[in-house]
């Protein structure tokens, strides 16, 4: 069985959270293996997620962590009033 | 189910605070301070708010410690409060984004064609105008894309554990979670493509 290049574009996302049945995973692969596009499409949408997902990407504000257990310091003094 | 090491020792921590060493819980939540920040600033888009609702998640937590069940890990329990803290600060907006919004789930989304990718670098993310790309478009996602998105790739929830925050079905996390990678990879690959290193060229 050969499986087009939107059929690809559909598993996607079960292809990278290796949730795809092994055959259909296998079918994918082959299908990879010779086209160049939705190799692409594979590729950057991997890069992208990990760019995403990258803990730099959503910056802390300044003294946020200081400011949190604070608070949470504030909260367990007063169990013990 | 058995426990990972790292849930293990999360439920002797949870012990030791529940029979009174309080001061504990600040250690518990170290691991989980950074992420829980970074979902409320892209579900609220305000760091003031964003922050206001990761002091309210935690001592929340905190409060209602002695209800947690081991069955969960504690980072999908602490992660659901957050998200229904985020819920509700969003229906108190005017502008409040329904979660309605682009419910057709079913229309094929097709992603960005491309040739050709060269890996792109995480030292990119040293560049303030590469982060605002990035945080801008995960926090434009329709907010059912992007509460999916945020559990599962900045939180780490699994798919069954992303449904269960959400109370939506396991088909539909695979859904709308496939819809928002898509959809980030259409908006970011024309412009992420641009900072993949150069080719070199031997010039003989």
């Amino acid at each position: 069985m050969v499986i087009d290049c939107k059929h690809v574009w559909d598993r996607i996302s079960e292809f990278l959270d290796d949730s795809l049945s092994p055959e259909s995973r296998e079918l994918m692969q082959k299908h990879l293996e010779h086209c160049e596009v939705c190799s692409a499409i594979l590729d950057s949408t991997r890069n992208i997620l990990i760019l995403t997902a990258d803990e730099r990407v959503f910056e802390l504000p300044l003294g946020y962590s200081e400011r949190l257990h604070a608070r949470i310091e504030e909260e367990i003094r007063s169990y013990r009033d | 189910m058995s426990q990972s090491p790292t849930q293990h020792a999360e439920t002797l921590v949870i012990a030791a605070i529940l029979a009174g060493n309080t001061h504990l819980f600040h250690d518990l939540i170290r691991p989980y301070e950074r992420t829980v920040f970074s979902m409320a600033m892209a579900l609220l888009r305000n760091p003031q708010e964003a922050e206001d609702v990761v002091q309210e998640t935690f001592l929340k937590a905190l409060r209602n410690l002695h209800t947690f069940r081991a069955e969960a890990r504690f980072s999908t329990w602490l992660v659901s409060i957050a998200l229904n803290e985020a819920r509700s600060r969003l229906r108190g907006r005017r502008d409040f984004e329904s979660l309605d919004d682009d419910s057709d789930e079913t229309r094929r989304i097709a992603p960005e064609l491309l040739c050709d990718w060269r890996e792109v670098p995480s030292e990119v993310l040293e560049r303030l105008e590469i982060r605002k790309l990035l945080t801008e478009a995960v926090a434009e996602l329709p907010m059912i894309y992007r509460e999916v998105f945020l559990l599962r790739e900045i939180e780490e929830l699994s798919i069954s554990e992303s449904a269960q925050a959400l109370s939506i079905s396991v088909a539909s996390v695979k859904v709308r979670l496939h819809r928002a990678r898509i959809m980030l990879q259409r908006r970011l690959a024309p412009q992420l493509r641009r900072l993949a290193p150069k080719r070199r060229r031997f010039l003989w």
